[in-house]
């Protein structure tokens, strides 16, 4: 091929192009903390163009009572090997506490029953594992939402970033915290979150894949920047090669 | 004599066939993290399986695999819409094509064009629960979620199943002559 005057043309307005592109894309919050290396191209063009299709929040698909699933598998950890868990287990998780802070007015700590006295919402929705399998199941918990205005979420706020008692460490962006069916969910099927799925309490994220949905919970903090929580990448999935952004 | 293949085939040719090998590894990777098959919307390890492959397990392979894979689908679905536009533009479907080629193989090719490749791109967003909550009714076309899995795999295999017979004819037709037409344009 030759270097043809259209061509050159066509190639400086291409790249004046994607650099513009690449500048809203980040005023406007379409770049995951994952956007590095030749994988990040792709990560970066799912999450952006996902927020763009997703911009009106519609809802997770719900289903009916009678398609909840019978088999549901609980992988990963299925009961945290940590004396204070054992403990708060043996007393039915009463000493349990939720640590919330970082970039809010009221730092606080909330029991389980200080959480189960917010308004509550109960979903049935479809988990999907990034092996491929799926089951249906109806959770029940405080939506996010609620619990992040209670503490006076700052106006900075940019991720929320959860930590659990099995070591876990996961973020979510501010479209997916104030999402009304992400919940921190104390109910499965009508009962107590059993510990194998997570127990006390545990996220629901429901239009991201399965390990979004950290199980164990002891706390989560507002953060304007995921810059000092391991490589930066926003998850400790993400350093283990698992996208962040999981809406795929 | 035959047209020549135009500059834009070429690249778009070429730019595909990187784009379809990454989605064929990185599609094994991820299949065999789970490599059994449902019908319906859900499906699990413990439920009876509407088919099992007899595949080796390995859990560890979906992380890069799936990174992998949406890289490459951005790369086949962003090259092929510039392909088909520009294929239909200049009526490369209807015209060039019926010059050069046999029904079976325009058959052949339109099929992979505008219904397998639709069909695995569709079915590949159908699992998706972002898309699923954006557009619902896709997911419900397909019968559910694991229905759209099951024909997402179908759909890979009939790709291959073409790719075998593409690269047959290749080699049965002349694979310098076929290969250079392809490079650099000459005339087949």
């Amino acid at each position: 091929m030759k270097l043809t005057r259209r061509g050159m043309v066509a190639g400086a307005l291409t790249a004046a192009a994607s650099g513009s592109a690449v500048s809203l894309a980040r005023r406007y919050g379409l770049v995951p903390p994952d956007h590095g290396g030749l994988f990040g191209v792709g990560e970066t063009l799912t999450y952006a163009a996902q927020r763009v299709l997703l911009h009106r929040q519609p809802l997770a698909r719900e289903f009916r009572r009678d398609q909840i699933s019978t088999n549901f598998p609980a992988i990963n950890t299925v009961l945290p090997q940590d004396i204070d868990y054992l403990r708060q287990m043996a007393g039915g998780f009463d000493e349990w506490k939720l640590d919330v802070g970082g970039l809010v007015e009221r730092p606080s700590e909330f029991s389980l029953e200080e959480l189960r006295r917010f308004p509550s919402r109960t979903q049935i929705t479809e988990h999907v594992c990034e092996q491929g399998w799926s089951a249906i199941a109806e959770w029940t918990g405080v939506p996010l939402s609620l619990v992040l205005t209670a503490a006076g979420i700052r106006p900075e706020a940019k991720y929320v970033m959860f930590y659990s008692v099995d070591g876990w460490w996961d973020s979510l962006d501010m479209a997916d915290a104030w999402h009304p069916q992400t919940l921190l969910a104390y109910g499965m099927n009508g009962e107590d979150l059993p510990v194998p799925h997570g127990a006390p309490v545990r996220l629901r994220v429901e239009r991201q894949l399965g390990y979004k949905n950290l199980k164990y919970l002891s706390g989560f903090t507002v953060i304007d920047s995921v810059q000092g929580w391991g490589k930066g990448q926003g998850a400790e999935g993400a350093e283990h090669g698992y996208s962040w952004y999981a809406g795929i | 004599m035959n047209p020549r293949h135009s500059a834009l085939v070429r690249v778009t040719h070429w730019v595909h066939t990187l784009g379809f090998f990454a989605l064929l590894v990185s599609g094994a990777a991820i299949l065999i993290a789970h490599p059994r098959l449902y019908w319906g919307e859900t499906g699990a390890a413990g439920s009876p399986a509407w088919l099992e492959l007899p595949l080796p397990l390995n859990m560890d392979q979906s992380g890069w695999g799936r990174s992998l894979h949406f890289l490459g689908a951005w790369v086949c679905v962003l090259n092929g819409a510039v392909y088909a536009a520009s294929g239909l533009a200049r009526r490369h479907f209807s015209g060039g094509m019926q010059q050069t080629y046999g029904v079976l193989q325009r058959l052949a090719y339109r099929g992979v064009v505008f219904v397998l490749f639709p069909s695995i791109t569709v079915t590949g967003l159908a699992m998706s629960p972002a898309i699923g909550a954006a557009a619902p009714a896709i997911v419900g076309a397909l019968g559910g979620h694991q229905s759209a899995r099951t024909v997402h795999f179908f759909a890979a295999n009939l790709l291959v199943l073409f790719l075998i017979g593409h690269v047959t004819m290749v080699v049965v037709s002349g694979f310098s002559d076929r290969m250079r037409a392809m490079i650099a344009g000459e005339h087949a």
